[in-house]
């Protein structure tokens, strides 16, 4: 058996020192819990034959290796490859949470460094080391909120990723919160009438808002809302699903947010079918004791060394329990720490270059395909690296034609979006080529000939 | 360990000097090296009416959260503000620099609801 | 090799000193409005060489289970096999975007689905969610299913949840979260659920009882069974944490002990890597009475179904179904931490059924056997046969020589052993938790209890000598205090104030 040391001999040197004549001795269990029927697991295979067979599953992911234009939450970035000869190092990979400091400085300090990024980017006093994802750290930030103004009531866009509010539901379903949607106004942006309307009410304890939004726009809340939304004791959230816009967009602490919570996963970390991904919580300083999860502190040792360490522990579930800030204990260390590197090695010019070359791109394509009858961009607004497109017919249709020519087109938002079921999604990266734009308007010009029936 | 004469205790370890109708709290020695180095204190807002013996604060050491229960009911008048950047003062003086909230009684005779110093410390003795 | 303390990343690089991974001469006015664009990027430009030092060095000041034994009770730190990294990092896994159609993700959802039925089998439970990304989060979603599942039935006076006080502290903060109140019991002289002391408590109030087996002090809940039918008996439900689940594959079955819901921790039992505290996968086993509510997307098979669809590679296809009836719905962005569903599959195929029963003997094996050699020279307050883990005490020796569990565990870093849990459970004082788990070998184990021993007889002969450990790591003891008073969480960048 793989990864068992023990010999015969040890086994029975063991059992002696023990006591026992057997292993059995050990492990009985009372008869009335004991296995009743022998538990059907996959066989065991030899290590050469795993390869194998995961090599031939792999095989049939057709989609990993197709010209893809998905978006919407999960991104497609160059990683260089030394994020991961350095970050599958045996010490980073298979150490724990780093209780004992003394032995994880390294990791403490590749963590406070996250932290730090985190606040760099967002504009925001303090992050923590991470959650799971960009959907629960809404849910998190929403809960921030709720123990900060004592209010039951939260306002989120429907521009905010549809996952990310499905998700905030089901938190909410189990604290009894209720959550009313702004809706969406017709340039593809949240309609801030209606926010301006709710936030008078004063019952709101959060309002969630995110930028870029779903559909790619670049959203913010207007100048002249802002002094409102601070006098109305409701807390804004900026949501980030497509951490890149980050290097290039206005802080959304500069337009008055005093949490952002958000997805990291752009910053190195891989598809993988999502997961396991990077959620990012970041907040100003009144906020301090409400984060959930584990914080870094830069402190000293008893000889005057700098030395990092957890702190602020007492709020969390290992010693506050069922009075804790959150339930959370495992994060997604190794995943923070991916994406740190992936900020080190790209650096302000390298980001700031990536960023433009996602516009670069994203409106090449966005240019190219409304340049055929029939499509259209369903929303004039500023975009990042997604649009709508607008394909005249069901959008089903044409991403299945496309598909059947070796393209993934994008998101059928008729998925999300009732209204929008003749539109997709479509999304353009650093890692989209100019010929890849060819193609996929070389197959729409053609399916756009063809009755979509066919 | 002799505790304070002018002071009246709770099972979960506040001491409270009661003065007319108003009266002091804080936590005693035995609770602060209990807690061992104390790093936030949450204090009851002013104007806060609170009932005896329910929760009314939290007190944070590096290790430990622990809950403050009132031991007397009533309006709270004051808190400590300095422990906001020395929440230490707890540890160094939980008898005197480090009380943390008044109070305006509601009801006086709950006193005889609370531990003498000597019944005080025949508990704390149990405890160690 | 220097030890020096390493400048913050911040610290070094220089504007300008930038790798052009990505060239690009594009600019951000050309397609955005000037005032949507933010003025400064204060990041640090560093070349990829010192990129790579920086990181090298921080992960040579970092202990993980590839330098040396980490007996760190209740997290199972078994050895991580190589083999599963490069399974994940297949292109065909690793560069499949989520929202990939179901017929071109056939490998994925296969991989799903051979995983959720053989951990179905192994924990004899109906049916698993691989959504949750970790144990808590299996937790907080089995804890919403039982709400829900309540407020179906029309019972809302389902407001409790009991908790033993040997519990792991996610228990009552996943409780919390839900808005349920939390009962914690106390356990007996045997460190044990006492069925009557539970009885009391059970009542039309009772939505959950959360337990593990074996519990956190390494013992079998040898009441178990009496102890699922009483809380069913009123009407409520049992959780099984299976944070300690490595004790008993091929040997017991959660769902066998009556548990209606439960959750496994993939980066303990199934040799996900630890990576410093994550990411890890909570899978959410449930009964076959709460199939309906769990999260969505759940992985289903169509066509050949039984058994043999798990390995039939001919005329099935899987897919996934977000119309789960009564679903509590989603409760992560998308589907599961995929890669390490596949880390688990792999290590369930270097094991069949057989491998994975081996596992669990050794571990309990090698924890009796340095349990009784602990037992000689440290207190070890329940003297039984422990499962994969056991409890030690320092209580003792801290009233003869004031040396405590933290004293101890620091002498131990300077042995080039990782600690074991220290303080928890809390309902034993100055407690050490010891788990070795199966993949370490008895001369590992021999030499973890010779220097522990070493350390209790040097805390009788000069106590103050273990009570300076560390002295042999990159810093000395922390000050922890000065951390939570004067929190410094962050560099700030030397333009703008701190």
């Amino acid at each position: 058996m793989p990864y068992l040391p023990h010999t015969k001999r040890d086994i029975a040197q063991m059992l002696d020192a023990i006591g026992v004549a057997s292993i059995d001795e050990l492990t009985k269990v009372p008869a009335d819990v004991a296995l009743r029927t022998t538990p059907d697991v996959v066989s065991a295979l030899p290590e050469s034959e795993i390869m194998r067979r995961f090599e031939m599953l792999a095989s049939r992911n057709r989609a990993a290796t197709m010209t893809s234009f998905l978006g919407a939450g999960a991104y497609r970035h160059y990683c260089p490859p030394a994020i991961m000869s350095l970050a599958m190092r045996g010490e980073f990979l298979t150490s724990y949470t780093p209780y004992q400091a003394e032995v994880s400085q390294g990791y403490l300090q590749a963590v406070y460094e996250w932290q730090t990024y985190i606040c760099l980017l967002t504009g925001l006093e303090i992050a923590n080391a991470s959650v799971y994802d960009g959907a629960t750290a809404l849910a998190e930030g929403v809960i921030m909120a709720l123990a900060a103004t004592g209010r039951r009531r939260v306002l989120v866009s429907r521009t905010v990723h549809p996952n990310y509010r499905a998700v905030l539901k089901t938190y909410c379903d189990g604290l009894d919160v209720a959550i009313d949607e702004l809706p969406l106004a017709a340039h593809g942006a949240t309609d801030y009438s209606a926010l301006r309307d709710a936030l008078a009410e004063k019952t709101y304890a959060a309002v969630a808002l995110q930028s870029p939004n779903f559909f790619g726009i670049v959203e913010a809340v207007p100048e002249e809302m802002r002094p409102a939304l601070k006098q109305s004791g409701t807390i804004p959230i900026a949501v980030v699903a497509e951490a890149l816009s980050l290097a290039a967009l206005q802080t959304p602490a500069s337009w008055g947010a005093q949490i952002c919570v958000g997805e990291g996963q752009s910053f190195g970390v891989a598809l993988a079918y999502g997961g396991p991904y990077v959620g990012f919580i970041a907040c100003t300083n009144e906020h301090l004791r409400r984060i959930p999860g584990r914080l870094v502190g830069r402190t000293l040792d008893k000889n005057g060394k700098v030395a990092y360490v957890l702190t602020l522990q007492a709020r969390e579930q290992h010693i506050r329990r069922e009075r804790a800030t959150s339930n959370i204990c495992t994060n997604q260390a190794h995943c923070a720490l991916i994406a740190t590197i992936y900020l080190a090695l790209m650096g302000a010019s390298g980001l700031r270059d990536c960023a433009a070359q996602n516009l670069r791109r994203s409106h090449e394509l966005a240019a190219r395909v409304t340049r055929m009858g029939g499509f259209r961009m369903q929303f004039e607004a500023p975009f990042f690296n997604e649009f709508v497109l607008n394909v005249g017919s069901r959008a089903g249709d044409v991403l299945t034609a496309l598909q059947s020519r070796g393209i993934l087109g994008g998101l059928d938002l008729g998925r999300f979006y009732p209204e929008l079921s003749d539109c997709i999604l479509m999304t353009a990266t650093e890692t989209t080529s100019s010929q890849e734009i060819d193609a996929l308007s070389a197959a729409l010009k053609e399916i756009a000939r063809v009755p979509t029936h066919a | 360990m002799a505790q304070p004469a002018d002071l009246l205790f709770s099972r979960e370890h506040e001491w409270v000097k009661v003065d007319g109708d108003s009266a002091t709290v804080g936590i005693t020695e035995y609770a602060q090296s209990s807690l061992g180095d104390i790093v936030y204190v949450e204090l009851p807002k002013l104007g806060t009416e609170v009932a005896q013996f329910s929760t009314t604060g939290v007190i944070e050491s590096v290790k430990a959260v622990s809950d403050l229960y009132t031991p007397l009911g009533g309006e709270v008048t004051e808190v400590n503000e300095s422990l906001q950047n020395d929440p230490a003062l707890v540890n160094r003086e939980p008898f005197a620099g480090g009380w943390l909230f008044k109070l305006r009684l509601k009801n006086v005779s709950e006193k005889d609801n609370l531990l003498s110093p000597e019944t005080y410390a025949q508990l704390v003795a149990e405890a160690q | 090799m220097h030890d020096r303390a390493s400048p913050l990343i911040f610290e070094q690089g220089q504007p300008g000193r930038a790798n052009r991974y990505v060239a690009s001469d594009a600019t951000l006015e050309g397609y955005l409005p000037a005032d949507a664009i933010r003025s400064d990027l204060p990041l640090p430009d560093s070349t990829e060489l010192d990129v790579v030092r920086h990181y090298t060095r921080l992960s040579q000041r970092t202990f993980g289970i590839d330098t040396g034994f980490y007996p760190l009770g209740s997290c199972t730190m078994k050895y991580n096999p190589r083999v599963n990294d490069a399974v994940a990092n297949l292109p065909g896994f690793k560069d499949l975007h989520p929202f990939s159609p179901d017929e071109l993700s056939q490998g994925a959802l296969q991989a799903m689905y051979e995983l959720e039925r053989s951990l179905a089998s192994l924990f004899g439970m109906a049916a698993f969610s691989l959504n949750p990304a970790a144990g808590a989060h299996g937790e907080l979603a089995a804890l919403l299913i039982a709400k829900k599942y309540f407020a179906e039935h029309g019972d809302d006076a389902r407001t409790t949840v009991i908790v033993p006080d040997t519990a792991h502290g996610t228990n009552p903060a996943s409780a919390s979260m839900c808005g349920f109140k939390v009962v914690s019991l106390k356990s007996d002289e045997r460190g044990r659920v006492g069925v009557e002391a539970l009885r009391r408590v059970l009542g039309a109030d009772t939505a959950v009882c959360m337990m593990t087996n074996p519990n956190t002090l390494g013992l079998f809940e040898d009441h178990i069974a009496e102890i699922t039918r009483a809380v069913h008996d009123v009407g409520g439900l049992m959780y099984y944490d299976g944070a300690n689940a490595n004790a008993l594959m091929g040997i017991a079955r959660p769902g066998d002990m009556g548990f209606d819901l439960m959750h496994l921790n993939l980066h303990k039992t199934f040799t996900i890597p630890h990576g410093g505290g994550g990411a890890g996968a909570g899978p959410l086993g449930v009964a076959q009475r709460l199939v309906d509510y769990l999260p969505t997307p759940v992985v289903r098979v169509r066509g050949a179904g039984g058994d043999g669809a798990s390995r039939d590679e001919n005329g099935t296809a899987f897919w996934l179904d977000y119309e789960v009836p009564k679903s509590i719905g989603p409760v992560r962005s998308f589907w599961s931490n995929f890669a390490h569903v596949v880390r688990a599959l792999a290590y369930l195929y270097a094991n069949g059924l057989e491998g994975l029963t081996d596992v669990s003997r050794l571990a309990v094996l090698n924890a009796n056997y340095v349990r009784v050699k602990v037992q000689k020279f440290l207190e070890t307050p329940y003297p039984e046969t422990c499962r994969h883990e056991f409890v030690a005490s320092a209580a003792d020796l801290k009233k003869e020589t004031g040396v405590r569990a933290v004293d101890i565990a620091k002498a131990l870093l300077d042995r080039g052993f990782h600690a074991p849990t220290m303080y928890f459970p809390l309902i034993v004082p100055e407690c050490l938790m010891i788990e070795p788990t199966e993949t370490e070998s008895k001369e590992t184990l021999d030499s973890f209890v010779d220097a522990l021993e070493e350390i209790v007889v040097m805390a009788k002969r000069d106590p103050q000598k273990v009570m300076n450990a560390p002295e042999h790591t990159p810093v000395a003891r922390v000050d922890e205090t000065r951390a939570a008073r004067h929190p410094d969480l962050r560099w700030h960048p030397p333009a703008s104030p701190a």
